[in-house]
């Protein structure tokens, strides 16, 4: 593999590691990161099943600091900055004067007047300029991209191998966090992901990353698991992903997301958003399966009785369900159970409108001690 | 990278094996590596004519879609329906069981375009260069 793409590609502290592994690497959002290590079902079907370990380090994260009195923060974000319990996490927007999304973000709530902001890595810079742009004296931010590490471990094992790592019960209710001590650092483990399955996310600073990665990865319970069957798990859960579901052309009612907006709060395109829901939708985003293994692509159209109404954004194969899933944007309602056709030329796949989540049975909100016996 | 001796080759990464005045048609060990996981193949129809260089067969995989190029002409005989429910013998095996098609070849003179293993062996290393 040749590291001169690291040059202008960022690398993951992690390379040498997925390197040693024999990962496939590819750029994604400016980094050069582990595409698959050997095969994206079998990773995918790991996940679904055990544990999977993800290099995260890519992902913006923002240390955040405001007197909510005096600070317009909350402006910034559809998160209700403001009533956030301590300990919890939420998922939200920035969002544009037209309600376009920005990007889309975890919000951590550290104490009283402290977050961190979890963001995308490609928007990273471009949301760090649009903050620091709108927000006041009242308010700091830190950029700690460079120096927070990032590993994700989902899966209905997940549980029982960070356990068994700190040696006790961890014990998070879904979307919340907690400090916890682990190789001599204090570090935030959340109970969110990316998969639909049990799952946690680890903040560590990058130079102990490479040791945390090392340490997951001797339990035989866990194998390392590359984007690809990241971006499989993700979309059969129907979560969207930024600048292929959603971007600043998109609205969060548009992309079926306005139930993680509190219209109770003021935030930076909050008008625009209400009038859109007084107007109505001229698009909407629907999910659906294919009735065979052809999988749609990103960009196919999408018919309905011989009409174009929509473009597909994200398709792929479903490794969980053995057919081909998407989800896309169609300009009139559809329910569940309605036929499509996804066409490209030459091509022409059978479908059929679902609901969301695509895929079931994952384990994400599971709550009882022995989550993986399902 | 498996190159197995008795078969040639296209720059596309089909492989062909020549049968009397049958072809047995598939994709290297190569191009499966490239793909990844193969999720469906969609296979010409027995009975079409295909022609050298022109698309034949689609290969899909969990990230893509790919065509598959006819590597001479001929009239398709014979398809490998096992890879309708199994595609994934494509990886498995390339050379074996995870074949494409059987045809009947139309000019035995297109033979001289295909690459013999060793070509091929030098082709693949040229380009991993790049």
């Amino acid at each position: 593999m040749d590291t001169s793409f690291c040059s202008e590609l960022v690398c993951t502290p992690l390379i040498d590691k997925h390197k040693e592994l024999g990962a496939k690497l590819a750029p994604f959002g400016g980094w050069l990161m582990p595409i698959q290590y050997n095969s994206i079902i079998e990773e995918h079907n790991w996940t679904r099943m055990s544990a999977g370990l993800f290099d995260i380090c890519h992902m913006g994260e923002f240390a955040v600091e405001a007197d909510l009195e005096k600070s317009n923060l909350d402006n910034l974000v559809t998160v209700n900055l403001k009533v956030m319990p301590l300990g919890a996490c939420r998922y939200g927007f920035m969002l544009n004067e037209q309600a376009g999304i920005i990007d889309d973000l975890l919000v951590y709530r550290i104490s009283q007047s402290k977050w961190m902001i979890v963001v995308n890595a490609a928007t990273t810079n471009g949301d760090e300029a649009h903050m620091r742009k709108y927000m006041n004296s009242a308010t700091r931010l830190e950029n700690i991209s460079a120096s927070t590490g990032k590993l994700d471990l989902q899966g209905p094992r997940a549980r029982d191998v960070l356990n068994d790592l700190i040696g006790g019960d961890i014990h998070l209710r879904y979307y919340t966090f907690d400090y916890f001590d682990l190789l001599g650092e204090k570090i935030i483990i959340s109970r969110t992901g990316y998969t639909g399955e049990m799952g946690y996310e680890l903040y560590m600073p990058n130079n102990k990353i490479a040791q945390l990665w090392e340490k997951l990865l001797a339990d035989k319970r866990v194998k390392p698991i590359g984007l690809g069957a990241r971006d499989t798990l993700r979309l059969e859960m129907g979560y969207s992903l930024y600048g292929q579901d959603i971007d600043k052309n998109t609205t969060p009612l548009e992309a079926g997301l306005g139930h993680f907006i509190d219209f109770d709060k003021e935030f930076i395109g909050k008008p625009s958003l209400v009038k859109q829901k007084q107007d109505g939708l001229s698009r909407r985003m629907i999910y659906f399966t294919a009735l065979s293994r052809r999988s749609p692509r990103h960009n196919y159209h999408l018919f309905y009785k011989d009409e174009d109404i929509g473009s597909v954004t994200s398709g792929s194969f479903s490794p969980s369900l053995g057919v081909g899933i998407g989800m896309g944007y169609v300009g009139r309602e559809l329910i569940p159970g309605e036929e499509i056709i996804l066409k490209e030329t030459g091509i022409s796949i059978p479908a059929k409108v679902v609901n969301k989540p695509i895929y079931k049975n994952g384990s994400a909100k599971c709550e009882v001690k022995n989550a993986y016996t399902r | 990278m498996l190159i197995p001796d008795n078969l040639f080759y296209t720059k596309d990464h089909e492989w062909v094996k020549i049968d009397g005045d049958n072809a047995i048609i598939g994709i290297t060990d190569f191009a499966q590596s490239l793909l990844g996981d193969v999720t469906f193949i969609d296979l010409p129809k027995i009975g079409l004519i295909i022609k050298q260089t022109k698309p034949c067969a689609t290969v899909e995989s969990v990230k893509a879609a790919s065509d598959v190029y006819a590597p001479l002409s001929g009239e398709v005989l014979k398809t490998n329906n096992e890879l309708t429910s199994h595609p994934e013998l494509v990886n498995k095996s390339p050379y074996e069981s995870g074949w494409f098609a059987v045809i009947k070849m139309a000019d035995e003179t297109e033979k001289n375009l295909l690459m013999a293993p060793a070509q091929y062996k030098a082709y693949i290393e040229s380009s991993q260069k790049k």
